[in-house]
């Protein structure tokens, strides 16, 4: 029930984002969600794409940093408390949060977040445990 | 194994014989023949027969840099032009470049010693070596052929660059020492990493590097690298190129050959001579040089002199490596830092490339110290907190090394400069008006 999540090293530096967007569009690979951590001098960029371990292959090939690490896709109906409710599931199993992005799937009409935990198999479990729709992988790779 | 046992097991005795009767020669032909010697000679009222110890060197004048500038091109030549038969020239980076004049017989000499230090690597003239040291101007790649030659190994005069083609040799010809300036090495290095080549095929024994400075933690990497042991050359093209200071299988130093050469240690700020063992900057004096005796010529090289018995046999004076320029020395909140001691603290660090650079800035009116340094993949975490974690530690190991703070910017793999010569490692930009 992971899904595979790309982390690029950036460093602060003008142009380097869009390299590395370029490298991805050159070869033809969708980015599907995305967000980026930001230091004062560099940043990793984290993004969901259909195929993460070609991503990271090519994106390696140009001489980027990339790590292919764990997320967990939740599903959220649109409206206020729905996060807080899937964060608490969490806290009661005292995991803490690493991270955590967001974006609307609109063919679904849904929200999906994706978060990082400090245990991901435990928070898992924790949100099974409360009751969270966890998205299977393909969902996430191909809506 | 010696190439001239006589010679390089001399007892003390007879080489401080040996030297002082050479130290006599050269000084009277310097003084005799060549006018910016006689002047300086004259103006600190010293004169050839006051010579009369080998301590009495120190009666002598000094020579810097800047007096084989004012006499380019050829104002300290000894003999006449057409007794010269090769020219070689400093790089010139800084300045006018220094000319460097060579006779049939120093060549002989320059062949000779680099032949001692060749076989002090193991090269003897079943084996082939491949050169990477660029032939030109530069002395390194002509003093390693010569020397190469006199033993009468194989020489593959490559060059630096061509670095895939250089690895397909390194295969194909079955190259037994290879010669490099430490930064070209790690960068063909990772070359024959990334074109797959594995070490057990290639034919290595030793490898020679030199011109540049490095520190112990990259000659391990470069050993670990190759799976071969790498052995220093010292040299400058003022007082003849490689060959002046080479290191033996103990790999403690190198021995200077001091049959032709006489090195001093003094105080860079008080020019007075430091005793043995005490680090300083470097003083050489050509003992047999004809074209171009140079005479007690600043190296501005730091290192220590010492006199220690040598598990090789050698007799010769033992050089430390060098650790520093006091020109490239910087000096940073008032603290004198050597980009060598930046270098020690970054190969203490696992994961860590041997790439970095360091920028010296002064925003208001203080000193900042920033180091560059390429992240690699085991030290690459997508967690913004063990990523601060790591420029932290790396940031502590450098204050424990020179005493003052620093700030680590980790940059993106392969984007510091790859040099093939000397690498640029200090960028100053402070303004001092």
């Amino acid at each position: 029930m992971k899904i595979k999540q790309l982390s690029i090293f950036l460093e602060n530096k003008k142009g380097r984002m869009r390299k590395a967007l370029d490298v991805l569009a050159n070869n033809d690979i969708n980015i599907r969600a995305m967000s980026i951590a930001d230091v004062s001098d560099f940043g990793i960029l984290r993004l969901i794409v259909p195929v993460p371990e070609k991503a990271a292959e090519v994106l390696e090939k140009n001489n980027f940093l990339v790590k292919v690490g764990d997320v967990i896709a939740v599903e959220m109906s649109d409206k206020p408390g729905e996060l807080n409710a899937i964060l608490k599931f969490l806290d009661e199993a005292n995991i803490n949060l690493d991270y955590l992005y967001a974006f609307v799937d609109e063919k679904e009409q849904r929200a999906i977040v994706l978060l990082h935990p400090e245990d991901v198999d435990g928070g898992i479990q924790a949100l099974n445990k409360g009751g969270a729709v966890i998205i299977p992988p393909e969902e996430v790779y191909n809506w | 194994m010696f190439w001239n046992e006589e010679e390089e097991c001399m007892p003390p005795l007879k080489r401080e014989e040996l030297q002082l009767e050479r130290l006599q020669e050269v000084v009277k032909k310097a003084y005799e023949n060549v006018p910016f010697y006689r002047k300086r000679f004259d103006d600190a009222g010293v004169k050839p027969e006051d010579i009369k110890t080998l301590e009495d060197i120190r009666k002598l004048p000094l020579t810097t840099k800047d007096d084989l500038r004012d006499a380019y091109p050829f104002g300290m030549f000894a003999v006449s032009p057409k007794k010269i038969v090769e020219l070689h020239t400093s790089s010139g980076t800084t300045g006018k470049p220094t000319v460097s004049g060579y006779t049939r017989k120093d060549i002989e000499i320059w062949s000779e010693v680099m032949a001692r230090g060749l076989t002090m690597f193991g090269l003897t003239e079943d084996d082939i070596i491949q050169n990477t040291h660029g032939y030109g101007l530069f002395t390194g790649g002509f003093g390693v052929h010569y020397g190469a030659q006199k033993i009468g190994a194989t020489v593959i005069p490559i060059s630096t660059g061509q670095t895939k083609r250089q690895i397909k040799i390194l295969e194909d010809f079955g190259s037994n020492v290879l010669i490099f300036t430490p930064s070209y090495g790690l960068y063909l290095a990772e070359v024959a990493q990334e074109e797959g080549v594995n070490q057990n095929n290639l034919k290595l024994k030793s490898i020679g590097f030199g011109a540049e400075m490095w520190t112990e933690g990259m000659r391990k990497e470069i050993e670990k690298r190759y799976g071969v042991p790498a052995f220093n050359i010292y040299g400058l093209t003022e007082i003849m190129g490689p060959g002046i200071a080479l290191e033996c299988e103990a790999q403690d130093g190198l021995h200077v050959m001091e049959d032709h050469f006489y090195p001093e240690i003094i105080d860079s700020e008080t020019l007075n001579p430091l005793p043995e063992g005490e680090k300083g900057e470097l003083v050489l004096t050509n003992l047999t040089r004809e074209g171009m005796p140079i005479i007690r010529f600043r190296t501005k090289d730091v290192t220590a002199l010492r006199r220690t018995e040598c598990s090789c046999g050698r007799t010769f004076i033992k050089m430390d490596r060098i650790t520093g320029r006091t020109d490239d020395m910087l000096k940073v909140k008032g603290v004198t830092v050597f980009p060598s001691q930046i270098e020690k603290a970054l190969l203490k660090i696992d994961g860590l490339e041997p790439y970095y650079q360091i920028i010296v800035t002064r925003p208001q009116h203080l000193d900042e110290l920033e180091v560059q340094v390429e992240a690699s993949p085991t030290l690459f975490s997508d967690e913004v907190k063990e990523l601060v974690g790591i420029k932290r530690k790396i940031e502590n190991q450098i204050h424990n090394e020179i005493g003052i703070r620093v700030d680590v910017t980790l940059v993106e793999p392969k984007t510091l400069p790859r040099s093939e010569v000397k690498a640029i490692r200090v960028i100053d930009k402070r303004k001092f008006d």
